[in-house]
């Protein structure tokens, strides 16, 4: 994101560019809203958040406190986040672990038919998680790995897979064939020539990617709220727990809301120029 | 894989190109086996629950109330062509997708141009957009029904009353548009960051003679920017559709399944575990959408097809 093109700065006018530059900021504001909207009412009463919008109040931790106090016959706050933690970093790393080498193989050292690989893998995204959860439920329930996280585990490993495959291969586009082809002229094995020259080209790449995976599977709600409703339940579906008919929970659900989106969204800030150039750069050269 | 075609009778050479054979046909597996578990991995997990999936559409199957699982056909698929709210479904679903991806690259785009200038504290102004994307989709919806569009605490309202309008039931009035616009809202940060990249990614030597040769900057935009942007407009559009033509969790959380927001996905949810029980009927619904969806991936794929051509030449 370095060198800027300018495309809209139609008018060279210093007048016109402040006001570009403001609207933007204007903009910007306008879409983090709703997010900063949700972590001011996570510090209001329930009767501040469930009336006339407030905008200065006494900020008070009680319902933070009251969400993350564990409440019998429901998942607590702690077990939640660590089941979300183990899902998804579990299927994150054995994600990437499958699509390393095979992007290697669709890129450096690509099969013949690499391209209709690419899209087999690619088309699969296409098959909606709606349509297969039943057989989906009838083989978790057959393997007994309903309410446990080793469902999620592996489902979470099949949609991200494509995903990985995909980043992963435009990232390894970008590794120049010179560079392993003198390797291997040196007499480099494949091993030596993937951890010395390919690993440290990409490793950025493996990060953004890795990042991704963990950011669509943390977020994901439908399976986990059909295979994992009572046991190893993730922050997706405890979150929504907080929804009630019969009493003012708007101020409750924020703070919980805060909770279990913030790992995410640091995460996303910190990577997000990285993330996109693999999504993006790679796949369009 | 492809041996060329050995025409010479002499034994010898024969011999060898047995050899070579053998060489090339290791050296082709060595090049496969990298690939193998991630593919098995993937069409052990995807295919063997569609094939399933197939078996049971076949079959007449509820289970509440529980009743034997008989044979029957095709009937399932004779009802569902039939079936008036299937084909209601399909239309929301392509009603959502189409506008929930257009106008989130249309904003995307309008975004990125914004955000491709030079101005104190543009990457915070990014962070700030990008923001929207990471938020869990379920909360995104609960945070929008309940403090964005609610008639009396929504901020909406809260806003447009401020100016003097009535309020607005968002939720209940507008379902559809309501769902459609906390899609916009998640999705146009990801369009903005892919069309970002593209902005940013154009040669400035190019720009730059152009700008020496007098070209005006809607010229350069038109005519330059523009079709340099295409590709990346159509790799938004394809990743687009692919995420937002599954949208179920928008669906639950904001109007938990008001008839005007059931797409495909909630349909077949709502036949099957998510109330309706028929499971055989529920397969044949969802082998549609996946008939469906392919022939909408294949048109999907072209345009990628296009995206990697030239790529051998590299």
């Amino acid at each position: 994101m370095s060198e800027s093109t300018d495309v809209a700065d139609f008018g060279s006018n210093r007048f016109v560019r402040a006001l570009l530059s403001a609207s933007t900021y204007l903009l910007g504001f306008i879409f983090f809203f709703p997010v900063l909207w949700m972590v001011l009412n996570g510090f209001k009463t329930e009767d501040q958040a469930n009336g006339t919008p407030v905008f200065f109040f006494q900020p008070t931790l009680d319902q933070f406190r009251l969400v993350t106090e564990s409440i019998p016959g429901r998942s607590s706050f702690g077990e939640v986040i660590i089941n979300s933690f183990v899902i998804v970093l579990v299927s994150t790393m054995i994600a990437m672990i499958l699509a390393v080498p095979a992007a290697f193989a669709l890129s450096i050292r690509p099969v013949t038919k690499w391209r209709d690989v690419l899209f087999f893998f690619i088309s699969t995204k296409f098959l909606p998680v709606v349509a297969g959860i039943l057989p989906v439920y009838i083989i978790a329930r057959e393997f007994e790995l309903l309410n446990t996280r080793w469902s999620l585990i592996i489902m979470y490993t099949a949609l991200n897979l494509p995903l990985a495959v995909w980043m992963l291969r435009s990232f390894f586009q970008e590794v120049p064939s010179e560079l392993i082809e003198a390797a291997r002229i040196d007499g480099a094995s494949l091993r030596s020539q993937l951890t010395s020259i390919v690993l440290p080209i990409v490793a950025p790449g493996l990060a953004a990617t890795g990042l991704l995976c963990f950011i669509f599977a943390w977020n994901e709600f439908f399976l986990s709220l059909q295979l994992n409703t009572s046991d190893a339940q993730t922050a997706s579906v405890w979150v929504t727990g907080f929804e009630s008919q019969r009493e003012d929970f708007i101020a409750k659900l924020s703070a919980a809301s805060t909770l279990v989106v913030l790992p995410v969204v640091v995460a996303g800030w910190v990577a997000q120029k990285r993330m996109i150039r693999g999504l993006a750069m790679g796949a369009i050269k | 894989m492809q041996v060329e075609e050995q025409t010479s009778s002499d034994a010898a050479s024969m011999a060898r190109s047995d050899a070579v054979k053998k060489m090339e046909k290791r050296e082709a597996w060595s090049r496969r086996i990298p690939l193998l578990p991630a593919l098995v991995f993937v069409i052990l997990i995807t295919q063997i629950p569609f094939i399933l999936s197939i078996f049971y559409s076949l079959t007449e199957w509820t289970v509440n109330p529980p009743r034997p699982r008989t044979f029957e056909g095709f009937e399932n698929y004779t009802f569902a062509f039939g079936d008036r709210f299937f084909r209601e479904a399909a239309w929301v679903t392509a009603k959502m997708t189409f506008w929930a991806v257009f106008l989130s690259v249309l904003f995307g785009l309008g975004m990125a141009i914004l955000l491709d200038r030079k101005f104190r504290g543009v990457g915070f102004v990014r962070t700030l957009v990008l923001t929207p994307f990471l938020v869990m989709p379920v909360v995104a919806s609960l945070v929008w029904k309940t403090q964005m569009f609610d008639a009396s605490f929504g901020m909406i309202n809260w806003f447009t009353g401020q100016l003097g309008l009535e309020p607005f039931e968002f939720v209940s009035k507008q379902p559809l548009w309501s769902v459609i616009g906390v899609l916009v809202w998640q999705w146009t940060p990801f369009m903005m960051l892919i069309l970002l990249a593209g902005l940013q990614s154009q040669s400035t030597s190019v720009l730059e003679a152009a700008r020496v040769d007098g070209a005006t900057k809607w010229g350069i935009f038109r005519q330059i920017t523009l079709p340099h942007l295409r590709n990346y407009i159509e790799l938004c559009a394809l990743l687009g559709t692919i995420y937002l033509i599954q949208v179920f969790d928008h669906i639950v959380g904001l109007t938990g399944g008001v008839s005007s927001t059931i797409n495909l996905p909630f349909f077949v949810f709502r036949t099957s575990i998510g109330g309706g029980w028929r499971f055989g009927e529920a397969s044949a619904y969802s082998i549609l959408v996946v008939i469906v969806t392919i022939i909408f991936a294949t048109f999907g794929l072209r345009v990628l097809s296009g995206l990697l051509e030239g790529e051998d030449a590299a």
